[in-house]
Parts: structure tokens; sequence; C-alpha cells
């Protein structure tokens, strides 16, 4: 595999953003100085604090940041089920203010519906917005079979392995044609083989569709495969601590990112990153953590 | 839907099954012991041996019969009025905080008194004693079936309420397809709770509010199994209270069967595999 060019790392948060077409374009993010914080003034826990980002339309954005970094929050602002309490976030131009059907959340559990069959599920969005006639149908049938569940249309959540869920829950969200699909680490608490096959099969439907899709996680791996753009978070309170742009070519197999250096490269910068944020998060620094960290990288970078 | 053959397949697999087996075993060995224990006189209660030679008598007693139709007629009436009312108001207090702040003080302070406590206050305020013994039922299948309903809909996940939103639902629909569905399996639980405490109810009300015209079949007032089994223990005949006993538990037993076939009809999700 060729080196594409060398993954730059920006110091600041919105230069990877700057060599892009304006944001007038159709399916962008726009986070300008976005803060969160709950509970009362005098006890307010800040979760998010002055965090912007662009995200760019046709792109695959992952977000990656320390566990219980404020990730979930920061998704739940993004859909509208929560504001924030300053700051901005708009969506192709129109600022958050509700939940939209421009936007779909898929969570990290199954939020299929359980009393649903497979294709009831589907047909969630068409049905709840009454559009009538064969054309909604029409495009659950192929959605079905995109994601390989035609034969298990009758079946309830229950009945489909995770996998399946996860797939059948891709079909709901997509019949809504979305300008930006959210993922909140959707392929978490999937087995090993499992979450493999997920994501050579998410990458491929994702270079197929080229929808604009924002895609959280905690898995490295996961991110540079996936990633046109990775946005490196901080601790708590969260904002971007660096973005970083994977501009490996597509498609990508797993096995080639595996070995590929720059995707080595880029795996090393978000560790080391990713090291001083944890290291942050514990009050005195943990030496455990610090070898632990220690030891990955350095077996990380004994091939090149 | 199955045809005779799957019904006589089926019928097969149950007749086969060790949990058939095993449930009519213990059943045998608890009659048994019974009878041991009636025959060597250890208690004074009547075999099952004889109360088997009273109830085939009273088989062929119109009466006997008619006593099950009316504790029958007042457990379903009394728990159907609990449902169409329960459901709804348990539905309206789980969707609207201003309904639950009004109702639930008074539905608190309500339930923790027992439906018989109402049965002099039913039998002043109601015209007719039926009404009455229904009133009492009524109270009996009502709180639990309130309770599950509230406690059924606030516990769905909120994740499937965001999900509905960002595909566009409206109120309406979020209730219909989400609320509704997503509460049934409560429902099913709280009805078939509640049936069980309906048969409780009606034969102590029954024994309480007295007998009316017992044996005359158009008598509208009084009668039913409760007041069988009173009748029979003022009259001295033992073996008629073991009778009546056992048909409240048959009858009790029959009508929860029922509710939970129903209650997986209408919960395929949960039950299909």
């Amino acid at each position: 595999m060729t080196v594409v060019s060398t993954p730059q790392l920006s110091a600041r948060p919105s230069a990877g953003s700057l060599e892009r077409p304006p944001a007038a374009s159709a399916g962008v993010i726009e986070a300008r100085d976005v803060s969160k914080s709950y509970g009362s003034a005098r006890f307010a826990k800040t979760v998010i604090r002055d965090c912007s980002f662009t995200i760019a339309s046709g792109k695959l954005t992952v977000m990656i940041g320390p566990s219980g970094c404020g990730k979930s929050t920061l998704i739940r602002l993004l859909a509208g089920f929560e504001r924030p309490n300053s700051g901005t976030i708009s969506i192709g131009g129109k600022s958050v203010t509700e939940p939209g059907r421009d936007r779909l959340v898929l969570f990290q559990e199954s939020a299929l519906f359980p009393w649903m069959t497979t294709y009831d599920n589907i047909m969630f969005g068409p049905r709840a917005r009454a559009e009538r006639g064969v054309e909604p149908r029409r495009r659950a049938e192929f959605l079905l079979d995109k994601v390989g569940l035609g034969a298990f249309r009758r079946r309830y959540p229950t009945q489909l392995s995770g996998g399946m869920q996860r797939r059948a829950e891709l079909a709901r969200a997509m019949i809504n044609e979305p300008r930006v699909m959210i993922l909140d680490e959707p392929f978490r608490g999937l087995d090993a083989m499992t979450k493999k096959l997920m994501q050579e099969y998410y990458a491929n439907l994702y270079e197929e569709t080229r929808r604009t899709t924002f895609f959280v996680t905690t898995d490295i791996d996961e991110a540079i495969f996936l990633a046109d753009q990775i946005l490196v978070m901080t601790n708590v309170p969260t904002k971007v601590r660096a973005v970083i742009d994977v501009n490996l070519p597509r498609p990508r197999r797993l096995e080639d990112v595996i070995e590929n250096d720059d995707a080595n490269q880029i795996k090393m910068q978000v560790l080391s990153l990713l090291h001083e944020e944890a290291m942050k998060s514990f009050a005195h620094g943990s030496k455990a953590a610090a070898d632990f960290i220690d030891a990955y990288s350095k077996r990380v970078r004994k091939p090149s | 839907m199955q045809g005779a053959v799957g019904f006589a397949e089926r019928a097969g697999h149950i007749l086969l099954s060790a949990r058939f087996w095993r449930g009519t075993l213990a059943t045998a060995v608890f009659l048994l012991v019974w009878e041991a224990v009636a025959r060597a006189g250890l208690v004074r209660v009547p075999a099952p041996s004889s109360a088997l030679v009273t109830f085939n008598d009273l088989m062929r007693d119109p009466s006997f019969w008619f006593s099950w139709y009316l504790s029958t007629r007042r457990v379903f009436a009394g728990f159907l009025a609990a449902m169409l009312v329960g459901i709804p108001l348990g539905l309206g207090m789980a969707v609207s905080r201003i309904l639950y702040g009004i109702v639930f003080p008074v539905f608190e302070v309500l339930r923790p008194i027992p439906p018989l406590a109402w049965v002099p206050a039913a039998i002043i305020f109601w015209p007719t004693q039926e009404l009455s013994i229904m009133f009492v039922t009524f109270l009996g299948a009502f709180y639990t079936v309130v309770i599950n309903v509230i406690d059924g809909a606030q516990t769905i996940d909120l994740r499937y309420y965001q999900a509905a939103r960002s595909m566009g639902s409206s109120s309406w629909d979020i209730f219909r397809r989400i609320i509704l569905p997503g509460t049934v399996p409560s429902i099913v639980v709280g009805a078939t709770v509640g049936i069980g405490i309906a048969w409780a109810v009606v034969v102590a009300a029954e024994m309480i509010s007295g007998g009316g015209s017992v044996g005359s079949m158009g008598g509208a007032s009084g009668g039913g199994l409760g007041f069988f089994i009173w009748n029979s223990y003022v009259g001295g005949s033992y073996n008629q209270i073991v009778v009546g006993m056992i048909s409240i538990g048959i009858a009790g037993y029959i009508s929860s069967a029922l509710l939970r076939k129903l209650g997986e009809l209408v919960t395929p999700w949960l039950h299909e595999q």
C-alpha cells in the first residue's frame, strides 16, 4: 500500500476544516463554543466547555476520547434531546433546537422497539410521518435486502442476534434519509468476530452512500479504519483536543489498515493524546496506567 | 393459527412432558395425604373421597351451578370495570404530571383500605346488593391494575421516546405506538394478579352480605360460592364446605389461565421463539 499523505496533527481544533468548502454546503454540522453543565448554579458540573468543531459534508468523522468524557452528552445535544447552556449547534445552517429527522441517532444499545417486527421497526419513520403509498414500502424492502434481513422481516428484535439488531437499526435510520447519521459506539458489546464483520459491513455501506456521519467510539482501531477525520476529545470538561485527518484510500480493508504505516502513525498520535488526557483524569497520575500505555506504545512501534 | 393436527400434536407434547406428570403426581400425593389424615381422624376435616361423593350429588343440583354463575359474573363485572377505569387512569397518570399530582394522593390514601372494609359502605351506597358486591370486587382488582399500568408506562426506556421523536413521531403517535404497546406486558401482569384478588374479595363479600334467597334461581340478591360455603357451614354440611372451597380454587385457576393465554396473544414479542 502506498503512502498517500502524512497525516497532520493540527493544534487548533478548527484547522482541519479550513481547507474544506464553506459551511453552506448540505449536511454540515457546526458546533460553536458549546458548553453544557448539569446541576444547580452552585454545584454545577461542567461536562462540555467551549467545544467547537466542524463536520464536513459527505465525510465520516469519528470522535474518540477517554471514557466518561462527555461524548454521550454531546450526542444528546446534537440530536436535540437537550440544549446547550451556551454556544450554538447548527446542522445544514439550521440551528438545532429540538429533535429532527435531518439527523438520526443510533444508540449504544439497541433501541429497536421490542413490540414491533423488523419490518414494522423499519417502517416506523415513514408511518410516523404518515407517508402513504408504495414508495415507503419499496424503500423498506430495498433496505431489508440491503442489510440482509429479508428472511427476518417478521421476527421480533429479541429473536435477532446482536449484529442483526444493529443492521436492522441501521435500516430503520436510513429509511428516513437523514442528512446526518450520528452513531454512538454502535458496535460496543458485540463479540469480537461480529464486531469486525459489522465494521467492514458498515464501511461498505458508508462508501456506497457517503452520507455525512458522526461516529463516536473508544476503539482506536475502529476509529482509524472508518474515519476520514478523527476528533480527539479532552477529558471532562470536554472539548476538541486535536483534529486528525485520515487519508487512507477507500475502499479499506481491516487487514490493510492494520499493516499500514500511516495508520500506525495515526494510532500513535491518538494514543499519546489519549494518554495525556487519561493521565489528567487521575488526580496524581497513576503509575500503573502510565506503564500500561507505555508498554502498549512500544508494542505498536515495533514493526516500523 | 394451527389446525387440528397442530392441536393434537401439542396435546401429545403436553401428555409426554415431564412437567405435566410432575404436576399430576404432586396433586395425587396431596390428595392421598389429605385422605390419610382425614381417615386417621387427626383433624376434623372431610376426606376428599367423601367430598367427591358430595360433589357428584351437587353436580346435578342447578342451584350449585347458579352459585358458580353468580360469583363468576360478579368477578368478571368488577374485573372488567377495573380494567376499563384502571387502564386509562393509569396511562393518564403516567403521561400527565398534572393528573398524577391530582389523583395520586387520593389514590394512595384509599389504597390501603381493604376492599372488605368497603362492604358496609357499599351496601348503603349502591341501590342493589348485586352492585355492592361488584363494586367491592372492582376495588379488589382496581388498585393492582392502576399501579401496574403506571409502573409499566413509566419504566419504558427513554431511548424509545428519543428514537421515535427523532424519526418524526407526534405526541399522539408516541402514545399509540410506544407507550401503549410498551405498557401491555404490565397490563397483563396487573390483570392476572387483579382477577385473583377479585376472586378472594368476592367470596368474602358474599359471606358478609348474606344470602338473600339462596336456591331460588330468580333471586337477584345474595348467593354465590361465598354464600354457598357459609350456608354449608351454618347447615353443618362439611363436605359441601370443601366442595365450595375447591370450586373457588378451580374458578380462580381457570380465570388466571385464561388471562395468561389472552396475555400471550396480545404480547407476541415476548413469547415467539
